[in-house]
């Protein structure tokens, strides 16, 4: 991948290099060539890795104070958070970091969005990626049922009626996940199993999602191919390094604000009532995060076409490579297209506003037209705007727009677009 | 090139990689099946209740099998409402005497149809059942009216053991 053959400086460097050469690997990841144009939208994939392995080291602690028993589950939480010593600390870095997680991966996937890095050749980087985000929604989903409370219970109840949808085994598969009749003590144990796989599997996904990134390299905010090593790049250390160190330790200070100052304003207070498979909490809502698949589920009054339309809602990401028909990646270039993804930002907020409503009234018709819009747009918006918009013309290198020599010279003087 | 003949060595791959399918099977199904309900569960099928103190137009509920089931006793007006609805107004169309086989004991799943939330008493647009979760109405005999509820609640397979107890499962 390394454009040079690198060679360690010390005997024993090179001893070691030549029977295992993970100092070549580390001389890639250091020198490894980057755009210099790089914005800070651009530094979230250092926050996301941050992000995992913050909920991979609290949950290894957490998990050795915490009680997989339904009889014992809730009061080993109140146990973490009373006695433990710090474990209030290490619960609410857990319980926080989640949504820190997401919120990441959301401003991730929107600056892909924007500057069409999930475009050739980065298909494949995009597709992990969106591997990685579902198996994120599980791990979270998991997770918030441990602590055992009134929505961890109902929770994972309606979810895993979710299946219930599938004709003929759907019920059979139900009965199988929760290993009886409703979801108890069988259903608490294996979630907890697989809480604590599913970051590891991420892991893996990530080093691969990497991996995958270092074959063609980063795109940029221009969007356009550019040669490797060149004027057009930097290396990765110390340059994107102390950047992304920056930038994360901007989203620390938010982080944490949240653990410090309001730990629980992102949480449901009914979970601190204890799971009582008799009574169902007056509106049951998921963690925030999840809200606007959850006002798509509830738009479709069919329950099984409902479900569909939320897995269709994730799985159509997966298509968006070729369901954007556009060669220009970043939106900079692309007037229309600009205005269309703001449209859908707007579109995903109003989805998760209405998702936290109940569904009834006014709220349910919002949720029925957002969700319209939502595959409107990558059904038919984005492969007509391919062929019908009328791009800016993209500039020939990172430098040229700044340095002049531009073929497009209003985009040399909006310099603030790139 | 000539013509490829099956010779011996094709015929051992093949009953290798059958042999190889049938002992991956024989291992998978255990460690799948193995989610499924636990002796230990099943034998918790059963549950006998004691309803004389429940006077009509109460609901009480009871846990069964890890869910809640009603028992209403319903009132005489309940009971001509539940009858004098038409087949064809409802989307899970069943008669209330097929459900309730005393109509004055309507012995039910308390878990909504749709995504199995447990949904309040006496309330909802046909002062039946009503759920929070999705908005899902039923009515006094517990069949689905409005809302993503796909079918009716479910009647447990219940019986009276004497006048006052009632055994389900």
């Amino acid at each position: 991948m390394s454009e040079h053959e690198y060679t360690p400086k010390s005997k024993v460097g090179k001893w070691f290099n030549d029977r295992l050469p993970l100092l070549t690997l580390a001389n890639h990841l250091t020198d490894y060539p980057t755009p210099k144009n790089l914005n800070y939208w651009w530094t979230f994939g250092g926050i996301l890795t941050f992000c995992l392995i913050t909920q991979i080291v609290t949950g290894l602690v957490l998990a050795m104070h915490y009680i997989a028993h339904a009889d014992m589950a809730f009061e080993s939480v109140e146990h973490i958070m009373r006695d433990v010593n710090y474990g209030w600390l290490i619960r609410y870095i857990h319980a926080n970091g989640a949504s820190m997680f997401f919120l990441a991966v959301y401003i991730h996937i929107f600056r892909s969005l924007f500057y069409g890095s999930y475009k050739s050749p980065r298909e494949i980087i995009w597709i992990i990626g969106i591997i990685i985000y579902l198996l994120m929604m599980a791990a979270a989903f998991l997770g918030y049922v441990l602590p055992w409370g009134q929505m961890s219970f109902w929770g994972a109840t309606v979810i895993t009626n979710l299946f219930s949808a599938i004709p003929l085994v759907g019920e059979g598969i139900v009965t199988w996940l929760w290993g009886g009749y409703s979801v108890d003590n069988p259903t608490l144990t294996r979630f907890f199993t697989l809480h604590y796989l599913i970051p590891f599997l991420i892991l893996g996904l990530v080093v691969l999602h990497i991996w995958a990134l270092h074959v063609p390299g980063n795109n940029n905010p221009v969007g356009i191919d550019i040669k490797k090593p060149s004027k057009d790049t930097v290396p990765f250390h110390p340059y994107i390094v102390i950047k992304d160190g920056f930038a994360l330790l901007m989203f620390m200070i938010v982080f944490a604000f949240f653990v410090f100052y309001t730990p629980n304003i992102l949480g449901h207070a009914d979970n601190y009532i204890e799971a009582n498979p008799l009574v169902t909490p007056a509106h049951i809502v998921p963690e925030w995060y999840l809200l606007p698949f959850y006002a798509i589920l509830r738009s479709v009054p069919d329950k099984l076409l409902g479900v569909i339309a939320m897995l269709s809602a994730i799985l159509i990401l997966a298509a968006l490579p070729w369901l954007d028909t556009s060669k220009i990646r970043s939106a900079v270039f692309r007037p229309l297209y600009k205005q269309f993804y703001w449209i859908l930002v707007a579109d995903v907020l109003i989805l998760g506003y209405v998702g936290a409503m109940p569904a009834e009234g006014l709220y349910l018709l919002i949720a029925r037209i957002a969700t319209a819009y939502y595959f409107l747009h990558f059904l038919v918006v984005l492969p007509v705007l391919g062929f019908k918009e009328r791009t800016i013309p993209v500039p020939l290198s990172i430098t040229e727009p700044i340095l002049g020599g531009s073929p497009n010279l209003a985009t040399v003087k909006k310099k603030d677009n790139i | 090139m000539a013509e490829k003949k099956t010779n011996r060595r094709d015929f051992l791959f093949t009953a290798t990689y059958a042999v190889g399918a049938v002992g991956v099977g024989a291992v998978v199904w255990p460690m799948i099946d193995q989610m499924n309900p636990d002796a230990s569960v099943k034998a918790l099928a059963s549950t006998e209740v004691d309803v004389s103190a429940v006077t009509p137009g109460k609901t009480i509920t009871v846990l069964w099998r890890g869910k809640p089931v009603f028992i209403r006793r319903r009132t005489e007006d309940e009971i001509a409402e539940a009858k004098s609805v038409s087949l064809k107004d409802l989307k899970h169309p069943e008669k209330d005497e097929d459900r309730a086989k005393n109509p004055e004991w309507l012995v039910m799943l308390g878990v909504c149809t749709h995504l199995g939330c447990v949904p309040l008493d006496q309330k909802g647009d046909y002062n039946g059942w009503f759920c929070p979760c999705h908005g899902s109405h039923y009515d006094i005999s517990g069949r689905i009216r409005k809302g993503p509820a796909p079918t009716n609640m479910e009647i447990p397979e219940y019986k009276f053991v004497d006048a006052n107890t009632i055994k389900i499962g």
